[in-house]
This record gives C-alpha cells, structure tokens and sequence, in this order.
C-alpha cells in the first residue's frame, strides 16, 4: 500500500525539486556565432512506426555526414508511449531527448508547461514561409513558434480494390453507402465491410465533423461536443458495430485493425500515410497495386477528417540546442522531407517540395495532399492534447452499449468544461 | 551503559542507601533528567546504530509520503510546480487548498463507482486464489509420484514477471486471434469478446489476477499444513472422525496463522495491483475495470496537465482506505484468539 502513494509522490516530489544542473553549462558543445564547427550529441527521439524506423534512423544518421563531430543518438520511441515518457523526463530534469518528433497536438501541450525551446530567430526555423500554413500553425503557442512542421497527414479510406470488385460495390462515399457496400461484401467475399477504431478517439473525428460537430469552437470559447452532431457521431459509430458493416476493438485496435485489413478479412479502414508502409507489407498487398485510398466516408453534413502530423521541437533544457537547431533544420530541409516522401510516401510540410516530380508523381501524395488541404484544423490549445481522453472513455462505453450516444455526448461535453475553465 | 542505567534507577527510585546519606539537597530535583534525555542516555548506542536505517526510511519513504499527503492539500498540477529546465525557470504558483480534493473527490460518484468495483475485485481475487492455492496445497501435501515436479510447475506463474505473463494472457484473450476463441470457434460456438465487453473484461482480469496470486498462496499454505503434525490427523482417524471433518477441524484451525496474514497480505496486493489491470485492459473498455490505483496513475501521468494534488489525494484515500482493512481485519482476529 505505501508504494502506491510512494510512488507518485516520489514522483511528485522529483519533479517539484528539479534541481537546477540542467541548464549552465553547455558541455563543451555547440557553437559561438563565429561559425565553428558543431560538435557533441543530438539524442533524437522519433516515434515513427515499426515500418518507417529504418528509414527515419537512416535519415537522421545523415546529419553525421554534414557535421561529422555531431554525434546523433538515435531512439526509436514508440507513439503510444512518446508522450508520457517525454513529460517524465522533462520534468524529472534526466534523460530527455534534445530533439523529439512531437504529434501536432503535443506541441501547445509541452510548450505551456515550459517543456520547449522557443525557435523564433534560430536557425532551426529555416525558410520558415515556405511550410504549409496550416502545418505551421500547429507550431505556435501564444505568439512564439515551439517547433517545425516535419509532417502533415489526415485520416482517408483505405480499401482493398480486389474484395470491391469481387463484391461488386462501388467505394463508398458516405456512412449509408458504407452500410450497403459492407452488407455486399459480406455476402460474396465472407469479409467484414470496416475496421472502425473503437479504442483511438483520434479516429472519432471523421465522424464527428462528417455530422457537422467539432471538438470545441475555440473563437467562441464554447464546447460544442456535446452538440446535436456530437450525439450523431456516436451514434453512427454505433450503428456501424451493430449492423455488423464494422468490427472494432476496445484494445490492441492499432495491431487488429492493421492485421485485419492486410490479410483480408476486413475490406476498408480508415487511417493516414503512416499506415501505407506497412500495408503494402500485407500479404493481400503484395501488388501494391491493390491499396484504393478515398475521401473519409462522409456523414448527414459532409466529408470531414483531422488535420494531423509531426513537429519536430527542441527540448528547453538540452545542452546542446546549437547542434540541435541544426539537427532541426536539417529533418525539416526540402531534402530530408523529399526523402521521406520517396521512401515512406509521407506528406511534406515544404510547398517547395510538391514541386520536385518524384514527390508530386507519388500516387499517394496525388491523392493526400488534396485531402491535407481540405482537412480540419484542430483547436492548437495547450488542453488539445486533453481533449482525447474523455472520447476514448465514451466510445469505448458507446460501443459496449453501457452508454447511450446521448449520454456520452453529454458525458464528454462535462469534462471538457472541467478541463477548459473558461469555456462555456 | 548498564552502569549509567543502574545509577540512574538508583537515584530516581530514591534508594534507602541513598537517603542514608542525608543528600536531602534541593537541587535534587533538576538534576533528574527528563524522560527523553534519559532513554537517550540510556540507548544512545543503540540509537546510533539504528540511525542510519532510520535516516535512510526517512528519506525514502517518509519524505515522498509527507510531499504526497502535502500535495493532497493543494492545488499542484504539472502546469504550476516549480521547475527549471534549460534556461527556464518557472516558479511554483500552486496554493494551500485545504481539504478541497477530498471533498470534490468523495463527492464525485466516480471514486463511489470505482471503489465499488475495486472492493468486489479484491474480494473475489482473494477468495478465489486462498481456495483454489488451499485446495492444491492440500493435494500437495501427501506423498506421490512426481510431487516435486507438479510442485515446480505450479510455481511457475510467480517465477514469470507479470508483465510477460499478462501480455501472453492478452494474446490468448484477443478476440480475433487469440487462442480462446479460437478453441470456441472450433467447438462450433460463438466468440466472447473477452476484453471488450465490460462484463468479459470484468471476469478476465480476475482470472488473470487469480492464476497470478495462487502460487504464493500455494506455498504458504503447504508450509502452513506441513507444520501440523502428522500425529493429530491419526488421532482422528483413530476416532473415526471423515475426511471432511479432519479438514475442517484439524487443517483449517491448523493453518490459522498462516492464512490469516496471507489473506491480508493478499488483499493488500490485490487491492493495489496495478500490472494486471493496465497491462491487460488499462482499464478499459471504457473505465469498466479501472481500480483506485490505475484511475491515481490515470490523473497523474495521462491527463494533461497531470494533477498532482487530486492524485495525492487519491493515494492519502487509498493508504487510509487499507489502513482502516488492516485494523479491522487484526482486532477481528485477536477476539477470536488470534495472537497475530
């Protein structure tokens, strides 16, 4: 019993007494403005997928090669558990990373707890009009820029073209269409229509603004979740499950939702660029050929999904912010993102990039940079972070049936007007 | 040391030798050391010795426990405690708030709901693990072919860490894939969506938490029945007595010390038992096996900010909660006669 309350006022207390060795000295690392050359180590912390890992260690390990007395640690964090770790760490004073990729919603989140190093005016924030503007302004928080756009994505339909054609059924474009083309594709393929996230509030999203609804109107300081389209999208959420068009998992949705689709026995899913890699790894995606991306399935107001992708931000406390602004710079360069594009087919943050053929000829580039331009914005607040988990409470219920939509609606509507003080 | 205490009794106790002596003076009575000054005098050495054990608790348990119950008082969160990282340095904004925590906290129907199921987990864990763990022990305890290795395998769930075994269980458990519903499916029955369903989910973790606890009741239990001789179950035999009431009035009232602290020890860990439930379901689906201590975890590591103080405060109720068990559980003891 005590190392449960030990515990997390061990923590408490590490965090509260955070000793002050953190900033000072600058460990024999960097640079003067003089233009020396940089030296030290850059811990950089990426949180891409199993599939995109190599690919991003091989990336950032290129930096070696234009400043060879930089050292760069590369640690592969896993998404889930990014977040947490890094907030340990930062405020424990040990073991943070100088650099990390840090999900657009993380950004506001980090920087008001004074987690991030404000980059205005160093040379990590290079050529900084040329990023997207919509990428960009995931990186501000109350006027100073915490991070660098590295990149952007949203969520689409992801289909297996072979089962659509055998079963006859055109991609659906809207929730209803869905329902009859899911109901189809059982009969003559044996397969499930969707895979619907049931355990990722994230992907509640395309539900909700698809019903008209959103998160909270940040203008107007109101929570609008709870509004008649937040009931809505519960509701079709749960429509979807019960008339068997969908199956959903209230854990492990990621691995299932990824297994089932690959080996076939789900016909669609929705899900984002960073998914395509390990797709085409699927035995059903041998011919990448196969893989069909379409527009989210829209509901009674419209299509509509998340604006979502990767910052890359400076830890406030690293000893070594000359090299990491450097090591900014350079993931974020034209080059870097090219790279990536061309081996992971991700989205670039630079418009100078759309530019090169190889980038704009991608086939999902041609398909997702369409989608990314039209995607909604999420409010860039500090608490934006925080809005997730009372939906991930109230999907979960939802779909168990424990909760109808209307409660949820009005559950998660509660807890965000505990958790944003001055919102109505 | 034994001089100085015999002098020191000598003279408190006012000996007939010593008032022989006529030493009636008046500074007699200041000269008395207090009693503190005297237990010092008289175990200074072991006070020395113990002191760095005593220093070290302190310092590992008692200060975060004191920072915690502080914590419970006021209004920290991640966002307001003082820290400096880099060349930031942020001041602590967090004020006294009095018993503000607890009250939001015990007047929110969500700790009620929670404790409700954090009762019912416990108490099904240790029922269910304290008869299944005596039942092996009993089998156990007679000779026969092979004990040793049944004895081992049975051990076997305590020598694994958790957190391998509650991953495996998880596989195992997974609604497509898993093993479980594999075997059902090939028997011609439905899936049960085992972590997905509140009520599935419910029983999951019991059972995992039970395969987990049994060996350790197992082998206390068998330590505790090969401590009753052998000659009181011949006695009775003698006198005719089943097998049953052998059990219920030789082996039970034999176990009693022992069972009696693996019970309580067991509710303790049961009632806090954190890996099981995060690792199988983290809580989920929903918050429908989320127990006090995964919810404390929940404010202060997922939630943004954390907060600290309401998870503090959740912790002081949790630690006053089994306190309060602890006590009740060894007066009902000692009325029965239980030295313990």
């Amino acid at each position: 019993m005590r190392r449960g309350i030990a515990a997390t006022a061990l923590f408490a207390a590490v965090a509260m007494t955070a000793s002050a060795c953190g900033g000072g000295d600058n460990g024999g690392s960097g640079t003067d403005a003089g233009g020396t050359e940089l030296s030290g180590t850059v811990t950089f912390w990426d949180t891409s997928n199993e599939a995109e890992k190599a690919t991003y260690q091989a990336l950032a390990e290129g930096f070696e090669k234009e400043h060879p007395k930089v050292d760069v640690k590369y640690v592969n964090v896993p998404f889930g558990e990014a977040n947490a770790k890094f907030k340990n760490a930062a405020g424990g004073n040990s073991g943070a990373p100088d650099v990390m990729r840090t999900e657009v919603a993380w950004v506001a989140d980090f920087a008001s707890i004074g987690y991030l190093a404000p980059l205005d005016g160093t040379p990590a924030l290079d050529d900084g009009s040329d990023h997207l503007p919509q990428a960009a302004a995931s990186t501000r928080y109350e006027g100073k820029t915490y991070a660098v756009p590295q990149v952007i994505d949203t969520l689409a339909l992801f289909y297996n073209k072979e089962l659509l054609t055998k079963a006859g059924v055109e991609v659906p474009g809207s929730v209803a269409e869905l329902k009859t083309a899911a109901a189809e594709i059982t009969e003559k393929t044996g397969a499930t229509g969707l895979y619907l996230r049931g355990d990722d509030p994230y992907w509640f999203l395309p539900y909700l603004y698809g019903e008209g609804g959103d998160l909270v109107d940040e203008k107007n300081k109101t929570v609008t979740v709870d509004d008649e389209a937040g009931v809505r999208a519960y509701r079709v959420i749960k429509d979807l499950v019960d008339s068997k068009a969908a199956i959903t998992d209230a854990s492990d949705g990621w691995n299932n939702m990824q297994n089932a689709f690959k080996s076939g026995k789900v016909a669609m899913m929705v899900n984002g660029p960073w998914a395509i890699e390990d797709v085409k790894a699927g035995a059903r995606f041998k011919d990448a050929g196969n893989l069909g991306v379409a527009p989210v399935p829209a509901g009674s107001a419209g299509q509509g999904s998340p604006q979502g992708g990767w910052n890359l931000s400076v830890y406030a406390g690293s000893k070594n912010l000359d090299a990491s602004y450097a090591f900014v710079k350079y993931m974020s360069s034209a080059k870097v993102q090219q790279q990536t594009t061309e081996k992971l087919s991700l989205l670039p943050t630079r418009t100078s990039v759309y530019e090169v053929p190889s980038v704009a000829d991608n086939e999902m580039v041609k398909f997702f940079k369409p989608a990314v331009d039209k995607a909604v914005e999420r409010p860039w607040i500090a608490e934006g972070n925080a809005l997730f988990e009372p939906i991930r409470l109230q999907m979960a219920n939802v779909l168990s049936g424990e909760t109808s939509p209307d409660e949820a609606a009005a559950n998660t509507g509660d807890a965000y007007r505990k958790l944003l003080k001055d919102y109505k | 040391m034994a001089v100085e205490t015999g002098q020191s009794v000598t003279k408190a106790a006012g000996t007939p030798g010593a008032r022989g002596r006529g030493h009636r003076t008046d500074h007699k009575t200041p000269k008395t050391p207090g009693r503190l000054r005297r237990a010092l005098a008289t175990h200074w050495y072991a006070w020395s010795m113990v002191a760095p054990v005593v220093i070290v608790i302190g310092v590992i348990i008692g200060y975060p426990l004191g920072r915690g119950v502080w914590l419970s008082f006021t209004d920290a969160d991640e966002a307001n405690v003082e820290r400096t990282i880099g060349v930031n340095h942020i001041p602590a904004t967090y004020e006294y708030v009095g018993l503000d925590n607890y009250r939001a906290i015990l007047g929110d129907g969500l700790f009620w709901d929670r404790l409700g199921w954090t009762v019912l987990w416990t108490v099904s864990c240790v029922a269910l693990s304290f008869a299944i763990g005596l039942a092996l022990a009993v089998m156990l305890n007679r000779a026969f072919k092979g004990r040793t290795l049944y004895r081992t395998a049975l051990i076997l769930p305590w020598a694994v860490p958790a957190f391998v075994s509650v991953f495996t269980w998880r596989l195992l458990f997974n609604e497509r894939s898993g093993l479980f519903n594999e075997l059902l499916t090939g028997a011609g029955l439905g899936r049960i969506s085992w972590l997905n369903d509140p009520a599935w989910a419910k029983i999951s973790v019991i059972t995992v938490n039970v395969w987990v606890g049994v060996p350790f009741m197992l082998i206390a239990l068998l330590g505790g029945l090969q401590s009753i001789p052998a000659e009181l179950y011949e006695a009775a035999e003698m006198d005719g007595a089943s097998p049953w009431q052998r059990f219920r009035h030789i082996t039970l009232p034999g176990l009693r010390s022992v069972s009696s602290t693996v019970i309580l020890l067991s509710t303790i860990w049961t009632f806090n038992m954190f890996p099981v439930i995060f690792l199988l379901t983290r809580g989920g689906p929903g918050d429908a096996t989320e127990i006090l201590v995964t919810y404390a975890y929940r404010l202060s590591f997922v939630i943004s900010p954390r907060d600290y103080s309401t998870s503090a405060a959740w912790g002081v109720l949790i630690l006053l909660l089994l306190a309060l068990v602890t006590a009740a559980y060894r007066r009902a003891l000692r009325k029965q006669g239980d030295t313990w």
